[in-house]
């Protein structure tokens, strides 16, 4: 084994330590989050290793899988194509912002009574796409809501489920606005 | 189940939710890039651009410069250990890291370690290596021919024929052939997929050299049988490893291997004495790790003319890439593909298959099915069809005047397997009767006279799981029993654990759920745990359907243990005789007075604080399951089609999937299962596949062009029942997350072939893509007739 | 896989942005949506020595008509396309297009300017732009210029743009009465780039003849393909089943495909012309004021 002659020891962080590094503050869930960060740090590993927010997942390299969805002010996108950088001074949530207080979302709720997750790893993303749609859309046909869900793969499900429950979350919402998992 | 019939809550047949949901909802799972350990270092790889070539120099000096790398591992360092090859499961062996030649395209070349991810990357990215180019062998045909290039030049046969392996009565089959008055027969190729779990591989491999306790933390399918590995290859004691499967982000087989990664991150973390993080790419994943498939088959079915099957014969050639690293733990080189008789008495039938390398990676994996099932019922149902377009019967008429009949089972197969239970033309009755088949083919003859092209597709599988029968099984020498060990607490809680792991089929619900079954406790007072080789009992793990088979059979058979010492704990506590007592309804009963009773729960408290004299105190058992028989599950499916003329575009308008699984444990997860193994099996009917151009170099090694199904174009699958438990199952449950993607294939060909009946096509191998479809139809103007 | 490190800057003006620019004469990129540029640089097959993320530059998302224009900001985001009315009531064939864009998450930071600039054969709006005559309005370190969207394409990944000049907006001829606009596109799986895709443009006169016409064509040849014989063969013409289909034979004609996994090279041509003519079908429908 080819050895550096430097001692071994893990990074502070992510970055290697010579690198130029900027600040950042992002709103997470509601708390302000401020670290250094190499600016080429994508979003989605800022969360899982600056933040410690693990929920968010990655299952590409290519911007196709949809695991690591988040909303980026309000609206859904893929945290593994995002700068950190980009993110200074945003709103960022993920699905450990879904539960407000102990209390599930309806799409939380709605995706355990329809089994709408198997090994769950697509999960976080999957919620996070259908919290944004129903936002938009509380009542989608099941044709609105696959076409809502494109961009996040599942490999376990078949999607028949996922379908169900974001349009059972939709029907929560309605049902009760206000109630737990009245939000989306 | 009628509110009256006594039940326990979470018992048998209820659609109860998933324990495991809390977690996974809340972002909380624990996959294995989420566990962060103190000093963690992480790895990652440089791999070879080429397909064959030799390493002239591998060059460390830039990567070694880059901040934050600490050490670059090349074959040399592992040679010096003796490392640079490993073992496969098919008594073949595989590269750790090349000492000198590479021998596919992305083949791991040299590890970087560094302090953090990122230095990871840019130290991979900075190791130089010289190649001189090999010729390249990708098509197994060519692999085979004289003079050509010898991959594996390490071995003394000097030849890519890797082997050859036959069965079933060869001169009684040409003879049934030579005497058939109608012969089809036709070459099918399958082409390499993965199965694309949306978790990629890794692992942290953390060495504790004070203890010397070495601890794994890996996304395998299979954690006992990867310890017992690491020790045989290792010379680690056995004691001081602990192999630890957290949650796992889907499996379907590409987690069953052990891949140059997690060995390279073990070495790492000997070598540094801080835990090593390994996590694949997307791209790595597809590229390097093991693959499905890659089968080309030439079959042959014999038939009378009023359509009964008399003879089958098979001949293939299985591309194995540059090492036979099949996860086939049977003890037959092509896993189960002699279920190819399907669900037909066929009288005679001779098997063979010929392995060959190639410049590929290891091929031989399953993708969410029992070894080479899916291969073999792909060309049976493909060829039921070939043969029913050839005597212009109706496909399903043909497969209802041959199956095997229900009272012919317990029935043993022309190539040797004893098929436990079926009812093959119930299934398919009943899917016609749901899709109105009849319907259907009056609405396709309507629209063959306009010129539109919609098709109808069914698949009569019969599959084969649960491995298995500790004298068919083993994974080098290791059994393929399975294992529960079930604890009462004296509150009447269970702890549970198993020797399988869930990658998402939700054992800690199902398991749960056999146990209260049995035990008369609520599935929510039982916690099952799976994963950890230090506290679960020895098991092979979950693969191939077979955790239901196997390790849901050792639950009940455990809870039957613990009843059988619980009914004279009840017997004290009723002040009777053990005789007297009977296991009624979910309670101990003395008999004739149902209402003298006692709980399990009653039972559990007194083992623990008022066990009779003569007992031992507690209340616990252990069952290692060695099954007396594979299950087989079965079904029939059912397709429709339509097409578009112009463009070739295939969209599956229904698919209605009967299945049978014998005992269902939980409806709400089966059909999960059903859903997301027909997708699985719609992928590479339509979409997924990975070609190899003659250079070596992968077409579909990214998500970029390797195309997993979207919400979009799946189906949305219409599922149905019927139940024909398993004879020699303690509960007759058969296992059933594989089914789907066994059955669905056929189905989806048979029905796009079938749309292009007026073209006089017989086949067409998938992936169905558009242009496909277009040759096809753009190659000549239809035939009438 | 991780980028390479660069430099990152975040401009609050268009100025400031090609200052940055022609500092590094080349070396860095525009970084817009990043859903193009971020997956190249994870791949390392870019490595800019510095990204100027153009996100933050006020007034660079917009989309509205001005004068004889419709004008459409560099930073609009691909679903904007999809959301706006304006778009749907009389350029249908952009939202027709962003929503066969990839996926919604992707459209969500996806720009109408990157999907311009990048240069890929397979980018959907290329041809939309092409068939719709728009011009692009660019800043550089020379100041302002406006070319036509037919002069920009020259190979795959080769644009007019010069490194240092920043797009800023679209613009395209305001719609008239009895215009028609639409895109067709077939893929292999949902949000992936087109086997072929087809964008048609008409307007109709007065007696309901062709006054112009334009085609273009995407994911058939090194860039997006301007099918100028087609849509001439249009023009003064009824838009009967005779002259549409002969329209879109020559664009067939017009296509450069290759063979790849999305499909022969005689397949991909013969849906050029399949997609032309159903696009134009469209078109045509929606210029008489259908759907
Ligand atoms: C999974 C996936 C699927 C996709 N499918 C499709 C598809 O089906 N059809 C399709 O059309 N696209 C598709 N795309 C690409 C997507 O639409 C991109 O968003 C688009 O190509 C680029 O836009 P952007 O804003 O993201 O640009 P960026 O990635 O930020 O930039 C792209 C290039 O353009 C340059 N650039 C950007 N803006 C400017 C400007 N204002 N001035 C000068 N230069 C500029 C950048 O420097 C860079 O070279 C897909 C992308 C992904 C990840
Ligand atoms: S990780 Fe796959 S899209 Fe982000
Ligand atoms: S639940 Fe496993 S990928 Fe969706």
């Amino acid at each position: 084994m080819a050895v550096s002659a430097r001692p071994i020891a893990p990074a502070a962080s992510l970055s290697t330590r010579s690198a130029p590094v900027v600040r950042i503050q992002v709103t997470v869930n509601g708390s302000p989050i401020s670290a250094e960060v190499e600016p080429r740090t994508l979003l989605v590993h800022f969360l899982r290793e600056v933040v410690g927010l693990t929920g968010t997942h990655i299952g590409c390299d290519t911007s196709h899988c949809g695991a690591c969805t988040v909303h980026l002010d309000g609206k859904p996108v893929k945290s593994c194509t995002v700068l950190a950088v980009q993110a200074n001074g945003r709103q960022v949530r993920t699905v450990e912002g879904l539960e407000v207080d102990g209390k599930l979302s309806a799409v939380q709720e709605a995706f355990v009574e329809a089994h709408g997750l198997q090994c769950g790893f697509c999960t976080p993303g999957m919620m996070m796409t259908a919290t944004a749609l129903l936002a938009r859309n509380p009542n989608p046909t099941e044709p609105e809501v696959r076409d809502a869900i494109r961009g996040n793969l599942c490999r376990c499900t078949g999607y028949v489920n996922i379908v169900k429950a974001i349009q059972l979350a939709g029907k929560k919402m309605q049902a009760n606005p206000t109630g737990p998992g009245g939000s989306p | 189940m009628s509110a009256e019939a006594p039940h326990v809550k979470g018992g048998l047949g209820q659609s109860i939710l998933r324990k495991e949901d809390a977690r996974f909802i809340r972002g909380k799972g624990n996959y294995v890039d989420d566990i962060k350990l103190p000093g963690m270092l992480y790895l990652d790889i440089t791999r070879s651009p080429y397909a064959h070539a030799k390493i002239t120099a591998i060059r460390t000096e830039k990567a070694l410069k880059v901040p934050g790398v600490l050490a670059v591992i090349t074959g040399k360092d592992l040679a010096a250990a003796n490392l640079a090859w490993m073992p496969t499961l098919m008594s073949d062996k595989q590269m750790v890291l090349p000492t000198d030649t590479v021998m596919y395209q992305a083949q791991e070349v040299a590890a970087v370690v560094a302090d953090s991810r990122y230095a990871a990357a840019d130290g991979a990215a900075a190791v130089e290596v010289d190649y001189e180019p090999l010729p390249v062998v990708t098509n197994p045909f060519k692999a085979l021919e004289p003079g050509a290039p010898v991959i594996r030049t390490d071995r003394k046969e000097q030849s890519n024929h890797i082997w050859h392996w036959e069965t079933g009565d060869k001169a009684g089959t040409e003879e049934a052939f030579r005497s058939a008055e109608v012969v089809v027969g036709q070459d099918l190729y399958i082409p390499r997929i993965h199965v694309s779990s949306m978790e990629t591989c890794g692992c942290i491999a953390h060495m504790d050299s004070v203890s010397g306790r070495f601890t794994i933390y890996m996304t395998t399918q299979a954690p006992h049988a990867i310890r017992t590995v690491y020790a045989l290859v290792t010379g680690l004691p056995e004691q001081n490893i602990r192999v630890v499967s957290p949650d796992i982000g889907g499996g379907f087989g590409g987690k069953v291997p052990v891949y140059p990664g997690y060995v390279l991150a073990s070495v790492a973390s000997i070598k540094t004495g801080h835990p090593v993080k390994w996590v694949e790419d997307r791209s790595e994943n597809l590229q390097a790790d093991s693959f499905a498939r890659d089968y080309h088959i030439h079959a042959e079915v014999a038939a009378r003319k009023d359509g009964t099957v008399t003879a089958l014969k098979v001949k293939t050639l299985a591309d194995h890439g540059y090492t036979d690293a099949a996860a086939n733990p049977s003890k037959f080189p092509a896993g189960l593909f002699h279920i190819i008789t399907g669900s037909y008495p066929f009288a005679k039938a001779f098997v063979e298959v010929d392995a060959a390398y190639t410049n590929k990676p290891p091929g031989g994996i399953a993708y969410r099915c029992s070894f080479r099932v899916t291969e073999a019922v792909y060309t049976i149902e493909r060829m039921m069809d070939i043969l029913a377009h050839r005597l212009k019967v109706d496909p399903a008429e043909l497969r209802l005047k041959n199956f095997i009949p229900p009272d012919a089972f317990p029935y043993k197969s022309a190539l040797g397997w004893t098929y436990d239970s079926g009812n093959y033309a119930g299934a398919l009755k009943k899917a016609m009767e749901i899709i109105d088949y009849a319907g259907l083919r009056r609405e396709q003859a309507e629209k063959r006279r306009r010129g539109e092209l919609m098709g109808i597709g069914i698949s009569s599988f019969t599959e084969i799981v649960g491995a298995g029968p500790s004298h068919t099984f083993d994974i080098l020498g290791l059994k393929m029993f399975d294992s529960a060990e079930v604890r009462i607490h004296p509150t009447g809680k269970v702890i549970a654990r198993f020797g399988t792991k869930s990658q998402g089929q939700g054992h800690e619900t199902t398991y749960a759920q056999i146990l209260a079954e049995e035990l008369g406790i609520p599935a929510d007072d039982i916690r099952v745990e799976e994963g950890d080789t230090d506290t679960a009992p020895y098991g092979l793990g979950t693969y191939a359907s077979r955790s239901t088979p196997t390790a849901g059979a050792a639950a009940s058979m455990a809870a039957r243990k613990i009843r059988e010492k619980a009914k004279k704990i009840a017997a004290h506590l009723l002040e009777v005789s053990p005789d007297d007592i009977e296991w009624k309804d979910y309670a101990f009963r003395v008999k004739g007075v149902p209402t003298k009773s006692k709980t399990m729960q009653d039972v559990a408290f007194a083992a623990y604080t008022n066990h009779p004299q003569g007992t031992e105190a507690g209340l616990e058992a252990v069952d290692y399951y060695d099954p007396p028989n594979m299950t087989y599950p079965f079904g029939s499916y059912i397709c429709v089609v339509d097409i578009d003329k112009e463009t070739g575009q295939v969209k599956v308008r229904r698919f209605v999937a009967v299945d049978d699984c014998g005992t269902i444990i939980n409806p709400m997860i089966v059909d999960g299962q059903i859903h997301g193994g027909l997708t699985m099996g719609f992928a590479p009917a339509l979409l997924e596949e990975i070609q190899y151009d003659e250079n070596g170099n992968i077409h579909g090694g990214s998500f970029m062009e390797y195309l997993v199904p979207t919400a979009v174009e799946t189906p949305h699958w219409e599922t149905a029942k019927t139940v024909t438990p398993s004879p020699h199952h303690p509960i007759g449950a058969k296992g059933v997350g594989e089914s789907a993607t066994v059955g669905a294939p056929p189905a989806i060909a048979n029905a796009v072939v079938d749309a292009l009946q007026p073209y006089g096509v017989e086949h067409i191998d998938i992936p169905i893509h558009p242009w496909k479809v277009w040759q096809i139809i753009h190659a000549g103007a239809p035939k009438t007739g | 896989m991780i980028p390479p490190a660069f430099e990152y800057y975040a401009p609050h003006s268009v100025d400031e942005a090609v200052a940055l620019l022609r500092r590094f004469n080349g070396e860095a990129k525009v970084l817009a949506g990043g859903h193009s540029l971020i997956p190249l640089m994870k791949l390392r097959l870019a490595e800019p020595a510095a990204l100027i993320d153009i996100n933050r530059i006020p007034n660079l998302s917009f989309i509205q008509e001005e004068g004889t224009h419709l004008r459409i900001g560099a930073t609009t985001r691909t679903n904007d396309l999809l959301d706006s009315e304006l778009l749907r009531r009389s350029y249908p064939i952009l939202p027709d297009a962003a929503q066969e864009i990839a996926d919604p998450l992707v459209r969500n930071l996806g720009t109408v300017g990157g999907n311009v600039c990048h240069g890929d054969p397979g980018n959907d709006l290329p041809a939309c732009m092409l068939a719709l005559g728009a011009e692009l309005v660019t800043v550089g370190p020379k100041g302002s210029r406006t070319l036509p969207v037919s002069d920009f394409y020259k190979d795959t990944f080769v644009t007019a743009l010069d490194p240092t000049e920043l797009l800023v907006e679209v613009r395209v001829p305001k719609a008239r009465a009895r215009q028609g606009s639409a895109y067709q596109k077939i893929e292999k799986r949902v949000g992936d780039f087109a086997i072929a895709g087809a964008a048609a443009n008409l307007l109709l006169d007065a007696s309901g003849r062709v006054e112009t016409a334009g085609i273009a064509l995407t994911g058939v040849g090194p860039t997006a393909i301007l099918a100028s014989a087609a849509s001439g063969a249009l023009v003064g013409q009824s838009p009967d089943d005779q002259h549409l289909g002969h329209a879109a034979t020559l664009a067939g004609t017009a296509a450069d495909p290759n063979s790849d996994l999305r499909g022969p090279a005689e397949y991909k041509r013969a849906m050029a012309s399949v997609l032309t003519r159903r696009a134009l079908d469209r078109a045509l429908a929606r210029a008489r004021g259908g759907g």
